[in-house]
């Protein structure tokens, strides 16, 4: 009766912070039970469902927990290698991705000349065509193409995507005033000069967006590079836990330490970019 | 790069020196890698697939030309309308169970005065960033007999359950919708919360101030707002259900118990690049790309009669 409105609005909160909260747990549940059983054997993986309980600190026996899956992921099955081709993978596609579409996005946005209306219809008109229409000729492209089994032909068919040059295109059209480029021009300054110190640093939020969106994109890709690479010492992770699967199916301690040194790359790379990479993310559709 | 001759030319007055208009190669030549790989990877195989779409083949070097045999072919095998039902299952669980949850934990995330927004929605995002192989691996195990995480959680408090029990046997479906429900939930919510945040918020006030109740603000001011980006993200997530692979292909290592795992993409992977038949596979390619078009023509449709109105 006697409740300030103050008040009241906390009361009327509690219920949604509780509601929060068990959706919290449910999301981190599975993030957890990876982290737990990838330090431990698997004897513990079927004896705790998380962290084994003994005496130690926090209830917990912490000198069960073990390396071992880790070591024998790099030492022995050499994951260390998948390791490294996924970041190349996903670096080069990402940085090639992010040049070539803002140089595209930047032409459609601040230039006018005879065809732009074409060009600007061709991107959204290959915005709509489904990737798996693609994956058969596209195979026989490279095969013809002589591609196939290379990074190269992994690496070419993204390099402008036509999602990453419309989005570039909106966040330019709005981001760089005309007139800093004609004064620019005026002042002398070559197109590339202007393109590299005036145009990119207006949109680095973008950038760092559209860096993150494409590495995410190429790191977690397991259609492409199962289908176009055959040599095991060229597969990214994502093609190699899964071989690593089918040959050690029931060792599960092996398998999630796998997952977890695949993902916690991403995760890291996330929190430090997050705020751009949601932006970006939500640009497109909320204030296209 | 190339000096401007004639802006630095002394014969020019000061007064006429208007900017210089920049040659006209230079948007072409920024948007040469994009015209590049459209033409190469887009154009040419959208071209050679409908040639391949009338052909036999045996891996990339021996075809044979059937015409009009491999739809024919494909609207009679029962095994692509399996497909076609797990893939439709799929999709209605994406959008039924899905996008309500995604814009339950939004309107939550939107509350005036909560605190720890910023962290919530990082908790909820982050499984969007796993890919669906990890996912997929992740699920696996966590519906694993024995040892998996559901079967000995339900054992701990229900000591009569069977601890054995194949989820990824019995329950294909569901146990597929769930592992999609934990992956993009927070993905979805991310674009219903910026859509919400473009709701005034005076308006909510004055509206409540008149006594409106929570339903009929959310009907009258929330829905109406929002319903542009909730049909974009609708289609989005129906596109990215009809082509879905990899969460079944690898949470089931393969087709599933039965084919009931089976989808479209899986057929068509398994026809191209396990039998080595592109020609079918860009059947089925075309055949996906047709039921996808004319979801994204319903949906620019539906907006459009909404904006009329």
């Amino acid at each position: 009766m006697s409740l300030t409105n103050a008040q009241r609005q906390k009361l009327l909160l509690f219920p949604v912070y509780v509601a929060l909260t068990a959706a919290g747990i449910f999301t981190l549940i599975p993030f957890a039970w990876l982290v737990c059983a990838a330090f431990k054997t698997n004897a513990d993986i079927f004896a705790f469902n998380f962290l084994p309980l003994g005496d130690g600190f926090l209830g917990v026996d912490w000198g069960r927990l073990t390396l071992l899956n880790f070591f024998r992921l790099f030492r022995e099955l050499g994951i260390g290698v998948a390791l490294t081709n996924s970041i190349f993978l996903a670096a080069t596609s990402a940085l090639l991705a992010t040049f070539c579409c803002s140089l595209a996005g930047y032409a459609l946005a601040k230039f006018r000349f005879a065809g732009r209306g074409l060009v600007m219809s061709l991107v959204l008109a290959a915005l709509v065509v489904p990737g798996s229409l693609l994956l058969a000729p596209g195979y026989k492209l490279l095969y013809d193409l002589g591609l196939l089994n290379s990074f190269a032909g992994l690496i070419l068919p993204g390099l402008t995507p036509a999602f990453g040059v419309f989005l570039f295109r909106q966040a330019m059209v709005n981001a760089v005033p005309a007139t800093l480029i004609e004064s620019a021009r005026i002042d002398g300054a070559g197109e590339f000069r202007i393109y590299f110190t005036i145009v990119l640093p207006l949109v680095r939020p973008m950038i760092g967006a559209y860096l993150m969106i494409t590495f995410l994109g190429t790191w977690n890709n397991f259609i492409g590079p199962q289908i176009v690479l055959q040599d095991p010492q060229s597969f990214p992770l994502s093609v190699a836990i899964n071989q690593l699967r089918g040959l050690y199916g029931t060792d599960y301690g092996l398998i999630m330490s796998g997952t977890l040194v695949s993902i916690a790359p991403v995760l890291a790379l996330f929190l430090l970019l997050q705020k751009e990479f949601i932006a970006g993310l939500t640009s497109g559709a909320v204030k296209g | 790069m190339s000096a401007p001759a004639s802006a630095s030319a002394p014969a020019a007055p000061l007064a006429v020196r208007r900017y210089r208009a920049e040659p006209a190669w230079v948007p072409w030549v920024f948007l040469a890698p994009f015209l590049l790989t459209f033409g190469v990877f887009l154009i040419w195989p959208l071209v050679q697939s409908v040639v391949l779409a009338c052909q036999q083949t045996f891996g990339p070097k021996s075809t044979a030309w059937v015409g009009f045999a491999n739809f024919s072919f494909l609207l009679h095998d029962p095994l692509f309308w399996k497909a076609v039902r797990n893939t439709a299952l799929f999709a209605a669980g994406s959008v039924f169970l899905q996008l309500p949850v995604s814009l339950g934990l939004a309107l939550l995330l939107n509350r005036p005065g909560l605190r720890g927004r910023t962290i919530f929605r990082l908790i909820f995002f982050a499984p969007s960033l796993v890919g669906l192989v990890f996912v997929g691996l992740l699920f696996s195990l966590i519906f694993a007999p024995r040892t998996g995480l559901v079967n000995t959680v339900l054992n701990d408090f229900f000591p009569a359950f069977d601890p054995e029990f194949p989820w990824l046997q019995v329950y294909v479906m569901p146990a597929l919708i769930l592992a999609a429900l934990w992956l993009y939930a927070g993905f979805n919510m991310v674009y219903f919360l910026a859509a919400l945040q473009g709701v005034p918020e005076e308006l909510m006030e004055a509206a409540a101030l008149d006594g409106a109740g929570a339903w009929h603000r959310f009907r009258h001011i929330v829905l109406p707002e929002i319903l542009p980006v909730g049909t974009f993200v609708v289609l989005m997530s129906l596109l990215g259900s009809l082509q879905l692979f990899e969460l079944p292909y690898i949470l089931l290592n393969g087709p599933g118990a039965d084919n009931r795992g089976l989808t479209i993409v899986m057929y068509l992977y398994d026809n191209g690049f396990v039998t080595g038949d592109l020609g079918y596979a860009s059947a089925v390619g075309w055949v996906l790309a047709l039921v996808m078009g004319s979801f994204a023509f319903a949906q620019r449709w539906f907006n459009k009669r909404q904006e009329e109105s």
